[in-house]
């Protein structure tokens, strides 16, 4: 499966909980697939999805989903130290590992090569740490939701990607659109 | 005057209540006062960029955040400055140690002090520079400035406002 294939698969379950969305591409992706004010698309900031859907998760207390990437993750690789020092059980970081830095042409990441992400995470001191199949991802993301635990997961998948186009939505539209979100 | 404790005091006293940190010797004082206060949740980042991350979901969340950190770091942030705080229009007081500036012992410091206020003025951030202790007075005011733009803010804190390095 491709990232957009997963995303479409596991819309359904996120839907209705808060989500910050990785640049490029997932959101695009996301936007186009379901579409909802409890979504909060990154334009701009390779690698932040983790620590702004870390900082709402410690600042209230819905259930929240990082949307991230391999490539991201390895772009701020400083936040699984900070995410497992700090945890909160109404996190979750869902890393789409595709080993590949998809928005940019598919050139591959390391994390395609040799690291592991979920290795890493573990030595961060991450403690609910799952790598699962693209096609078993459903019921470990409801699971991961469900649980008063963090939980990291790492997704490995196929690179690829599906034509689409970018979000013109207005930043500032959608950062009000999601904090009443937040507030509802 | 404890000026850590008078900065913490006016972080409290504006609901400031999420705060991250990149150590530097000058603002250890305050960093404590911050981690030893009940009313504000502190997290140290592992770099700048991170915790100004953090800080964007903190305050849509809800909280009003604050970041402190070292003027070496600005370089490291001006992405996520311009295209996440900016962009989405959100608050941040950046309270910064002004490393290289005067009383400044250490001279690479001083590399990145002649491009701190050029940096933060082609950003179009509205910047403060306390050099005498007298000027902390001020901070409560920025802090109120801060959250009324939705703008990120710097206020640079120099050596000489900190007391100097003593023996070194």
């Amino acid at each position: 499966m491709i990232r957009s294939e997963i995303l479409k698969e596991i819309a359904p379950i996120i839907r209705d909980h808060l989500v910050v969305c990785n640049i490029g591409l997932p959101s695009q992706e996301l936007h186009m697939i379901d579409d909802q004010p409890t979504n909060f698309y990154m334009l701009g900031t390779m690698g932040l999805s983790s620590s702004i859907g870390f900082g709402l998760a410690l600042a209230q207390d819905k259930p929240v989903i990082s949307i991230d990437g391999d490539g991201s993750v390895l772009t701020n690789l400083g936040t699984l130290p900070t995410i497992a020092n700090n945890a909160t059980g109404n996190y979750t970081l869902l890393i789409i590992d595709n080993g590949s830095y998809g928005s940019t042409g598919d050139q591959p990441t390391y994390a395609g090569m040799k690291t592991s992400l979920s290795a890493v995470a573990t030595a961060c001191g991450c403690e609910n740490v799952i790598e699962v199949q693209d096609k078993d991802l459903g019921p470990v993301l409801q699971s991961a939701i469900d649980s008063d635990e963090m939980t990291i997961i790492v997704c490995k998948c196929d690179s690829g990607n599906i034509k689409l186009p970018v979000i013109t939505m207005d930043p500032v539209v959608i950062r009000h659109r999601f904090m009443e979100a937040v507030k509802a | 005057m404890n000026i850590d404790k008078k900065i913490v005091d006016d972080l409290v006293a504006n609901d400031v209540s999420f705060v991250t940190t990149v150590p530097c010797k000058q603002l250890a004082g305050v960093i404590e006062e911050v981690e030893n206060r009940d009313e504000i949740f502190h997290i140290p980042s592992n770099k700048e960029d991170e915790g100004m991350g953090l800080c964007a979901g903190a305050f849509m969340g809800g909280k009003r955040p604050m970041i402190i950190m070292q003027n070496t770091a600005l370089g490291v942030t001006l992405n996520t400055l311009a295209t996440l705080t900016q962009f989405y229009r959100m608050p941040l007081p950046m309270l910064i140690s002004y490393r290289g500036e005067l009383r400044e012992p250490v001279s690479c410091q001083v590399e990145m002090a002649v491009h701190t206020k050029a940096l933060l003025a082609q950003l179009n951030i509205p910047t403060y520079h306390f050099h005498w202790q007298k000027d902390v007075e001020e901070f409560d005011n920025i802090l109120k400035y801060t959250f009324m733009s939705n703008k990120p803010v710097a206020i640079l804190t120099d050596a000489n406002f900190w007391g100097g390095y003593g023996d070194q």
